[in-house]
Formats: structure tokens, C-alpha cells, sequence
């Protein structure tokens, strides 16, 4: 027993060579620990079973649902207007988005897409870049709180309360805004809003190179995140992974670039995909990387857009039929790209004016589902940074 | 402390002893992490530094309940998570305090209609002190409720405390049983 | 590859073991018998013209007029490119359903060809009842052999997105209800 080797640690090497270790010296036992659904490090009321031996960890199996709120029965109920507040608590942190893909669904089911204005689709662009911004900034925040780094956490939320600013001028909310509705727009945008959001967007680029310093590049944050939890492509792709995570893992997939709508094949943007530069492809330093990446794509987009949007003042924001569409007798299936992946929506219709059945397809939930096979064989504190960097969000997970 | 609890009549003594001991509790009131949806959120937003709660005093947020004494239901409580929230209620120690954030611990918020895996309101569960409504509440609106809690601490006696057997002091009585 | 094309191909292969096909809607989607549907995700997985790797979606429906449950895949494949610098293409995409009776709706698990199936299989059986025969975590109680629930709890009773659900009006001796009055839930 000269060398012990951990295949999910090739970096982390312990010689025995001079020890004299017989089994008898340490008999272990398996322990069942339970991890949730309260805890700090788990996002919300997860509960992960972990099946350990001292402290490593041999299996992790999920338990979800502590927050399903019924979401799609209540979909059988209401008017797609009186919806969308729904659709914002899914995904809580990116409500703008959420609002974005049940409008689109909804829109493409009963044709009133080719009626968005140019303005009402660069605004939605906006908002939907700015909330992806504020999504991020919770992620990179809570996940180096995970990993035990404080001060990350409250300079992402000081930059996020500036874009709450904004979405507060534009709607009047903070967190679940309703604001994208069927047909454009719930109102059109406050005066001086453009003016404060280059503000906004100048002081926020250079503060992205700041967080690379403070947190990316950290020597104890990079041992905790590099080369853990590895997820190769083919598995990403077969589990359905999608948004940071499958990029993360090498796949350049962004269905803003392969299934456009709302303008995006106008702008111009890279996505960014994990290249292994800290450990391995697919680990979670990748996935962490891949967001900040984002984030600058977005500052982007956002000012590509704030440029289109001069000269398009005085069109129409609010479709008349938005509130009182009917459903014709068909179904449809649309998704968009989330912050945290594909959020999909199956609306089928009968005719009238509430819908027959309203599926959604949230994308934490599908990622989710690779933690069991991220999870075998990692030292317990990695199944946090593992957690962690999935960057789940439980009402979209649950419903 | 509860030898001295519900045994003196309100005097000098024991309302000096109130209002060091109260001042003690509600300067000092840690919650528990306990944020289970959207309503989360804004709490870490108040943890956060622009709505700084440390201010307050209740900066320090447990992660477990056993040093707890504030637990902020930030968030839908469902049929599954009920029996857990009463778990967790049971392991604090007193004194221990609820506060119902939000509009979905308040009465179901907007999954009352047509919700069958929410609970219409938390205190079908815990017993409630505070209730915060909103959907989210701002975090000023959070501050307000934790000031009302402390007024609520600021107005307890030793004389009559209701966690330790008031009720039972009560009935011997003959009073009806009183509550803080 | 259009939806008609992937129809095409499937039934040059497979026959009558698809039984209908809807080209005039929103959502183009075939039908397919679910004794054959394994063998069907396997081809559509494999086969060198599609290569549906990616599985987005298990919608359950419930057809009350017709007594019909209906499991709804929706599928489609990603291409790598050719440069190293380009984004990844989407290939076909196609849209599965199965139909099985509602008082026994029994459709042959996919969780061993795409693992993604797995816990939206579990979602679908929680929520609308389609027992998803030789799914790797399935659990045997009253109801039999099936898959174990995800969102509701393990002893819930019923499934809840059935058209003809009647909320419980309590849980473990927690009320559903607000009022004492109350005779049952609001909905």
C-alpha cells in the first residue's frame, strides 16, 4: 500500500511508502448523512441523502420537492396575463426571463409574435440581459459563500441592488416583476432610464476584473473548485444539461445563437465555454468561470441594445389583445436560454381563454439530476462546491 | 432562568430586571438561516449591505437552530416541508420568537386558491408572532417587523412569561391563560 | 430534417408501429404504440441521419373526454461543428406521444437510453399517474410497482394534475383548509 490515489483527485497524491497500515487498524462503517433541507449551502430546501465512508462520499441521492407549489394546476386556471406572476416565482432570481419564455410560448400559440414591436422586443432584450446579470452576481455571491468566502457576497448584492434600481423605476418591484407580459410589455420605460442604465453598465465593467481578483483567481478558492466534479460532454448532453453547466463542460450551446428570437440574431456576442484552464474541462471552477464570462457578454448586448432603442420612441409597448387572447385548439412547446438553462413551456389550448394544460420544464431540475453521478467518490466538502456550482434555484426545480 | 419566571408579582425589582433582560434580547436577535423561496432573497438582501440588519443587532444569522432565537419563515411552506419547520421550531431554545415573512407564510399568499401542496399560512404550523406581508416584502418592510418585535420584546415580563408553564400557572389560578 | 422526413423515416423502419402523424399544428408530433416506443428511442438516439441525443422534455396530458393519458417527448439532437470556435448547431428535432388508458397507463421506461428521462419520468408518474415500466428507482406499495415520487410526498394520495383530482382537506393533521366551516378546499 504504497500509493493511494483517488481517481476523482488526480491532482491530490499521498505516499504511504514508510507506513505500516494494516486493515485491522481502522475498520470504518458506512454512515447515512443527511444534508437539508435546511442548510446554508444548499440553495433553498434541497435534501441530499449521503451515503459516506468517514468522509468520503459514496453515493448522493436528491430529494426535492419541499417547495412544489402547484404551479402548472394553477396554470389550468388562469388567463396567461394572470399567469405571469406565476412564472416569476419559479426562477425567482431571473423573474424578467421566466416572464419572457411564457410570453414567447404563449405568443407563438396564438400568432401575436409578428405584432411585438421593435421597441417592446429591444426592451425585453434589456431586461432579460440585465436580470441575467443580477442572476449571475447571486450565483458567483452564494457560491463563494459556500465555499466559505464572505466579502464576495456583499459586493455582488451591492451591484445587484443597482439593478434592482432600475427594474424598481421600470415596474415598481424588486423580485418578481411581471413586467414582460403576452404582447409586449406590462409599461413602457421611465424617462432617464437609458441614461441610468449606461451609468450602470460603465461602473459595472470594470468591476468584473475586481471579482477575478478577489475570488476567480483566489488560491484557496481554486483548490476547492478546480478538478471537482468533473462532467464530460456526453454525459451533459445525455442528462440534458443545459445553460452554464453544459458550456462549462466544452459544449459551445447557446440557444440564443441557435434558436433566436426577440432580435438576438442582431447582436453581437461570444459564449463562452469551459477550457479546463484551472484543472479539468466540466469542473466547477469551469462552470463558475463560464458565468462571470457571461456576465460580460451581457454588458455587451445590453448596450447594443440601448442602441437600437434610439428611435424607436413612441411605438407601442402594450398589445390591446395581450390581456384577452384566446387560445386557439393547439399546443405548443417553446423553450429560451436562462441564466440557469433551458426553461421550457408546453401550452396546449382548447379555444378559450384559459389554457388546458401548462407544462414547465424548468432547467435546475434537469440539472439536478446529475448530482448523484458528480457526487460518487468526492471528500464531503466538495458535494457543497458541487451543489453550489449547479447553481439550482428550488422553485424551478419543484414548481 | 425559569425558577424565577411566573413565581414574583410585577415589582421594582422584577421590572428592573425586565427591562435589562429585555433590552439584552431584543438588541441581540439571532435568526436562523431559514429561507426556503423567493422571500429568501430578500432577506439575504436585507443581510446584505445596503438594508445592513448587524445594525439592528441581527446580523448574525445561525445556521442552526439550537443558537437561534428568531426563525424568519422567508418563503411557501408546503405539506412536505411542514413537518420539518416543526421540527426545527421544537429544537430552538427559548426564548424563541417566528416571524411569518411574506405573503405566502401570512395565508397562502397566491397559491391559496388551487394550492393543494401549500400550507394556507404558516401558523397552521408554528405559533406566529410576527406577520410581514408582501410578495416579497422590501426589505424596509422586514425591518419594520423585526422593530415591531422588538417593541413586542420590550413589553415582556418576567411576571407573566408564556414559555414556561403560564398557562398551567394560569389554570391554577383560575385566570384565563395570558400571553406575552 | 422536417417533421415529415423524420416521420418518413420512422416508419420506413418501424411500420405500423406508428400509428398517427400531425404535421398541421403548432407543435408537429407522431404517435407511436408504447410495446415499441424502447426500440423507437433507441433508432431515434442512434440512427446516423437523426442522432436525437438530447431529450428536453416528458410532458404528461390527461384526456379526460377521450380516457386517454397521453406521455409527451420532446427530443432533439446537437451537433458539434466542424471549427473548434463555432457554436454547436441544433440538428432535427422531433416530438414523440404515446397513448395509454387512463385506468391502466403503462409506457416503457427510456431512462437507459437517455439518462435525462429519469427524473422527469418520476415527475410524470407523480403528477399524472403513467407508470413508467423498468425505471431504475421504482418503489412497490398499494398502487403496485412504479416509479418513486419526486415532487409530492411518498405517501401522498392521488395525482394531482388529473382533471379529476379532489384536493385533500388535510395532510398528517395539518388542515387544508382556513376556516372551520369549511367543507372543502378553495379551488
Amino acid at each position: 500500500m504504497a500509493d493511494v490515489i483517488l481517481e476523482s483527485r488526480p491532482d491530490l497524491h499521498v505516499d504511504l511508502s514508510g507506513a505500516e497500515i494494516s486493515q485491522q487498524d481502522f475498520p470504518t462503517e458506512e454512515m447515512l448523512v443527511n444534508m437539508g433541507p435546511q442548510h446554508p449551502a444548499t440553495h433553498g430546501v434541497l435534501r441530499v441523502v449521503l451515503r459516506t465512508d468517514g468522509e468520503m462520499v459514496l453515493e448522493a441521492v436528491p430529494h426535492v420537492g419541499y417547495l412544489h407549489r402547484c404551479a402548472e394546476k394553477i396554470g389550468e386556471t388562469l388567463a396567461p396575463y394572470q399567469f405571469i406572476p406565476y412564472s416569476d416565482r419559479m426562477d425567482y432570481l431571473a423573474g424578467m426571463n421566466n416572464n419572457l419564455a411564457y410570453s414567447l410560448t404563449v405568443e407563438r400559440l396564438t400568432g401575436l409574435e409578428a405584432e411585438i414591436t421593435p421597441r417592446a422586443r429591444h426592451i425585453r432584450v434589456i431586461f432579460a440581459e440585465l436580470n441575467r446579470i443580477a442572476s449571475h452576481l447571486i450565483a458567483i455571491g452564494t457560491y463563494g459563500l459556500d465555499i466559505g468566502a464572505f466579502t464576495p457576497f456583499f459586493y455582488a448584492f451591492r451591484e445587484r441592488e443597482w439593478i434592482l434600481d432600475l427594474f424598481e423605476s421600470a415596474c415598481g418591484a424588486r423580485l418578481t416583476y411581471s413586467y414582460i407580459t403576452i404582447g409586449g410589455l406590462s409599461h413602457d420605460l421611465p424617462d432617464g432610464f437609458v441614461d441610468r442604465c449606461i451609468e450602470f453598465l460603465d461602473y459595472f465593467e470594470p468591476k468584473i476584473p475586481e471579482y477575478n481578483d478577489l475570488l476567480s483567481y483566489n488560491h484557496i478558492f481554486v483548490k476547492r473548485t478546480a478538478n471537482v466534479g468533473v462532467i464530460s460532454a456526453e454525459d451533459a448532453l445525455a442528462y440534458g444539461l443545459t445553460g452554464p453547466i453544459l458550456r462549462a463542460s466544452g459544449v459551445r450551446w447557446d440557444l440564443r445563437k441557435v434558436q433566436p428570437d426577440c432580435g438576438y440574431e442582431e447582436y453581437e456576442f461570444d459564449v463562452p465555454i469551459g477550457e479546463g484552464t484551472q484543472g479539468t474541462v466540466g469542473d466547477c471552477w469551469d462552470r463558475y468561470f463560464v458565468r462571470m464570462c457571461e456576465m460580460e457578454q451581457s454588458v455587451r448586448i445590453i448596450r447594443q441594445a440601448l442602441e437600437r432603442l434610439r428611435g424607436t420612441e413612441g411605438q407601442e409597448t402594450q398589445h390591446k389583445k395581450g390581456k384577452t387572447i384566446k387560445l386557439p385548439a393547439d399546443e405548443v412547446y417553446y423553450e429560451i436560454e436562462n441564466p440557469r438553462g433551458q426553461l421550457g413551456f408546453l401550452v396546449r389550448g382548447n379555444g378559450s381563454v384559459i389554457p388546458e394544460r401548462v407544462k414547465a420544464r424548468g432547467p435546475s431540475f434537469c440539472n439536478l439530476g446529475i448530482v448523484d453521478k458528480a457526487c460518487r467518490e468526492v471528500l464531503l466538502a466538495d458535494v457543497a462546491a458541487i451543489v453550489g456550482s449547479l447553481d439550482v434555484v428550488m422553485g424551478e426545480v419543484d414548481r | 432562568m425559569s425558577w424565577i419566571e411566573n413565581r414574583f408579582e410585577e415589582g421594582l425589582i422584577v421590572t428592573s430586571l425586565d427591562w435589562a433582560i429585555n433590552w439584552g434580547r431584543r438588541s441581540s436577535i439571532w435568526p436562523m438561516t431559514f429561507g426556503l423561496a423567493c422571500c429568501a432573497i430578500e432577506m439575504m438582501a436585507v443581510g446584505a449591505s445596503r438594508f445592513d440588519l448587524d445594525r439592528f443587532g441581527a446580523g448574525a444569522f445561525r445556521a442552526t437552530p439550537r443558537q437561534a432565537d428568531l426563525m424568519i419563515v422567508a418563503g411557501t411552506v408546503t405539506f412536505k416541508m411542514a413537518e420539518r419547520v416543526k421540527r426545527l421550531y421544537n429544537q430552538m431554545p427559548e426564548p424563541k420568537y417566528v416571524m411569518a415573512m411574506g405573503a405566502c407564510t401570512v395565508g397562502g399568499g397566491p397559491y391559496f386558491k388551487n394550492g393543494y401542496h401549500v400550507v394556507k399560512g404558516v401558523d397552521l404550523v408554528v405559533p406566529v408572532d410576527i406577520y410581514v406581508p408582501g410578495c416579497p416584502p422590501r426589505p424596509e418592510t422586514l425591518l419594520e417587523g423585526l422593530m415591531r418585535l422588538q417593541d413586542k420584546i420590550r413589553h415582556q415580563t418576567l411576571a407573566r412569561d408564556r414559555w414556561s408553564g403560564a398557562k398551567e400557572a394560569a389554570l391554577e389560578k383560575g385566570e384565563p391563560a395570558a400571553t406575552a | 430534417m422536417a417533421p415529415e422526413e423524420i416521420a418518413e423515416a420512422l416508419k420506413e423502419r418501424f411500420g405500423d408501429r406508428i400509428t398517427d402523424c400531425v404535421f398541421e399544428t403548432a407543435h408537429p408530433h407522431v404517435f407511436v404504440e408504447a410495446e415499441a416506443w424502447p426500440e423507437i428511442a433507441v433508432f431515434l438516439r442512434d440512427d446516423a441521419r437523426l442522432r436525437l441525443n438530447v431529450l428536453r422534455c416528458i410532458s404528461a396530458l390527461d384526456m379526460l373526454e377521450d380516457d386517454q393519458l397521453v406521455a409527451v417527448y420532446d427530443l432533439y439532437s446537437a451537433r458539434r461543428p466542424v471549427s473548434r470556435n463555432a457554436t454547436w448547431m441544433m440538428g432535427p428535432s422531433c416530438c414523440v406521444k404515446i397513448k395509454v388508458p387512463r385506468s391502466d397507463p403503462h409506457v416503457p421506461s427510456v431512462a437507459g437510453v437517455w439518462p435525462a428521462a429519469q427524473w422527469h419520468e418520476r415527475e410524470a408518474y407523480d403528477l399524472m399517474g403513467i407508470v413508467f415500466d423498468g425505471h431504475p428507482d421504482s418503489v412497490t406499495d398499494a398502487a403496485g410497482l412504479h416509479p418513486r415520487r419526486i415532487l409530492c410526498p411518498d405517501d401522498w394520495e392521488g395525482h394531482p394534475l388529473r382533471k379529476d383530482y379532489r384536493f385533500p382537506m388535510e395532510y398528517n393533521g395539518i388542515p387544508a383548509v382556513t376556516e372551520l366551516d369549511q367543507t372543502r378546499p378553495i379551488h
